[in-house]
């Protein structure tokens, strides 16, 4: 018994003080190794931390570091929003719909499969080098995912809802928004998270074989000029914005939507 | 197939369902219903007895409209609205308790009537809390509730109280009365419990096994709230002597 009850709440205080500390620790560790790395090899190609840091400053105050990573995330969110939008309405009507289902399958397999670079191509070969083609080209890598994802949260439905939203004869807007939309949050949540990876590495490829700016182009052109400096300085860039839309925005909206769960403390 | 015709305004409900078949996994299709007809008498508490697996819940479904693939009809008054009390409570578990209530409610539905709903109900103090804090018992409150919100000239019922501890659904079975007699409502209840029906039923049918169908028609005269432990059992273990295959609990 007493052993029990002294232990129960210090397992707790323990999780609760672990997560951030550790991460800070892990981070930390990064930051080091690249540090010592950089030091030891003493070459161009790899430079050190605070070199690296130092130029994107430089770059964001004097250069057109904000506004490429501007035009990049505006590339990002547009493909994204039509992946989501397209992928989600073709999922949740093939997990409904079991003759529509056996219709598009094969489609969507195939548009699985066809490598990304393969799609890139091809739309900037058809609709010519455009920004139309380009944020097209990465919706349309990221939609048969959505799609799948989606497909499975469609299938899993709970009938029993169904019937009580029949029942109650809700209207249909009230039903996507109270009994399907709360039901499909999860899948929703896999499908973006996914999703953002997946568009940010593309928009990036799209950028650097057929758009005049952009952190794609970015890196292209530093790539020719072989100044790794730049090109680690513009991915620190990038990446300091996509731990800020997860912490920030991805996972406070995952908070919020999930608030009904009761949750171990 | 079938004609779900209107009746008069607060008629009674005529239902006439010649058949209705499932088509199982196999692919053969298995009967259900057959035969079944009954006369359901506006603001009168109507429950059903039958063997478990005969067909109740189908029929319900098919009442509530969730189900039109059978042969027969439905008559029932212009513009019935509905309240349909699950075998689970099947609340939205994203949604508080309120917001559950409030998504189906009659239009005319004010924060006085829901006040008064829940007062009668207990679940003044549950309002604000999301359905998956309640237990089975409470969370049938809210069900019921919500069947109640939607001022229904028909309610139905699926069970409404079992696997719960007997005191527990006793109080849901006296609060059901009181909510139902403040505002008469033409209600159909199904269960397995013998003295539950003899209870709540101002009109007792009796099933039969799948195909099922309707063997007896009990009426029982007595308002509900003057039916005294005593009484239930005798007219229990008087119906058990006429019907021992039903009611042999």
């Amino acid at each position: 018994m007493t052993i029990t009850s002294t232990h129960i709440p210090r397992e707790r205080r323990r999780r609760t003080l672990a997560g951030p500390v550790v991460t800070l620790i892990s981070f930390a560790g990064f930051v080091a190794v690249w540090f010592v790395a950089a030091y030891i090899a003493e070459s161009r190609v790899l430079p050190g931390p605070v070199e690296v840091l130092a130029y994107t400053v430089e770059e964001a105050v004097n250069g057109p570091l904000l506004s490429e990573l501007g035009i990049t995330l505006w590339r990002v969110a547009a493909a994204f929003f039509i992946a989501m939008v397209v992928g989600c309405v073709i999922g949740i009507a093939m997990g409904e719909s079991s003759i529509l289902n056996r219709w598009l399958d094969s489609w969507l397999i195939v548009l699985l499969n066809l490598p990304a670079l393969v799609i890139i191509i091809l739309a900037y070969v058809w609709f010519g080098l455009t920004e139309i083609a380009a944020i097209g080209a990465v919706a349309l890598n990221k939609i048969p995912n959505v799609i799948v994802t989606l497909r499975e949260g469609a299938r899993s439905l709970d009938p029993g809802l169904d019937e009580m939203a029949r029942a109650y004869r809700m209207s249909p807007t009230e039903r996507l928004k109270h009994v399907i939309l709360p039901q499909l949050q999860p899948y929703i949540a896999a499908a973006s998270r996914t999703g953002l990876s997946l568009i940010w590495k593309i928009v990036l490829v799209v950028e650097l074989l057929g758009r005049p700016n952009g952190i794609g182009f970015q890196l292209h052109l530093n790539f020719q000029l072989f100044n790794v400096t730049a090109i680690l300085g513009y991915t620190l860039a990038f990446v300091a914005v996509m731990l800020a839309i997860e912490f920030l925005l991805v996972q406070p909206f995952e908070r919020y939507t999930t608030r009904w769960r009761k949750r171990p403390n | 197939m079938n004609d779900t015709r209107p009746a008069g305004a607060n008629g009674p409900i005529e239902i006439d369902i010649a058949q209705k078949t499932y088509t199982g996994a196999d692919g053969v299709p298995v009967p259900v219903i057959r035969d079944f007809s009954l006369r359901i008498a506006p603001e009168s508490m109507t429950v059903l007895m039958g063997p478990s697996g005969c067909g109740k819940t189908t029929f319900l479904r098919i009442l509530a409209g969730l189900d039109d693939d059978f042969d027969g009809s439905i008559g029932m008054p212009e513009d019935t609205r509905l309240g349909f009390m699950f075998q689970e409570p099947r609340l939205l578990p994203w949604r508080r308790v309120r917001r559950n209530i409030e998504l189906v409610a009659d239009e005319g539905f004010t924060e006085e009537d829901m006040i008064q709903l829940v007062d009668a109900l207990g679940i003044r103090d549950k309002l604000e809390v999301y359905p998956g804090e309640l237990s089975l018992g409470l969370a049938r409150r809210a069900a019921l509730a919500r069947a109640f919100a939607t001022r229904p000239n028909l309610l139905l019922l699926d069970e409404p109280f079992v696997s719960l501890d007997e005191p527990t659904a006793d109080r849901l079975r006296r609060l059901l009365l009181e909510v139902w007699e403040a505002r008469p409502t033409t209600a159909v209840l199904v269960t397995h419990n013998p003295r539950e029906a003899v209870m709540l039923a101002d009109e007792l049918v009796l099933l039969g096994p799948r195909p099922t169908r309707v063997i007896e028609t009990i009426k029982i005269d007595v308002p509900q709230s003057e039916r005294t432990p005593a009484m239930i059992e005798e007219v229990y273990s008087d119906l058990l002597q006429r019907y021992p295959e039903n009611f042999a609990a």
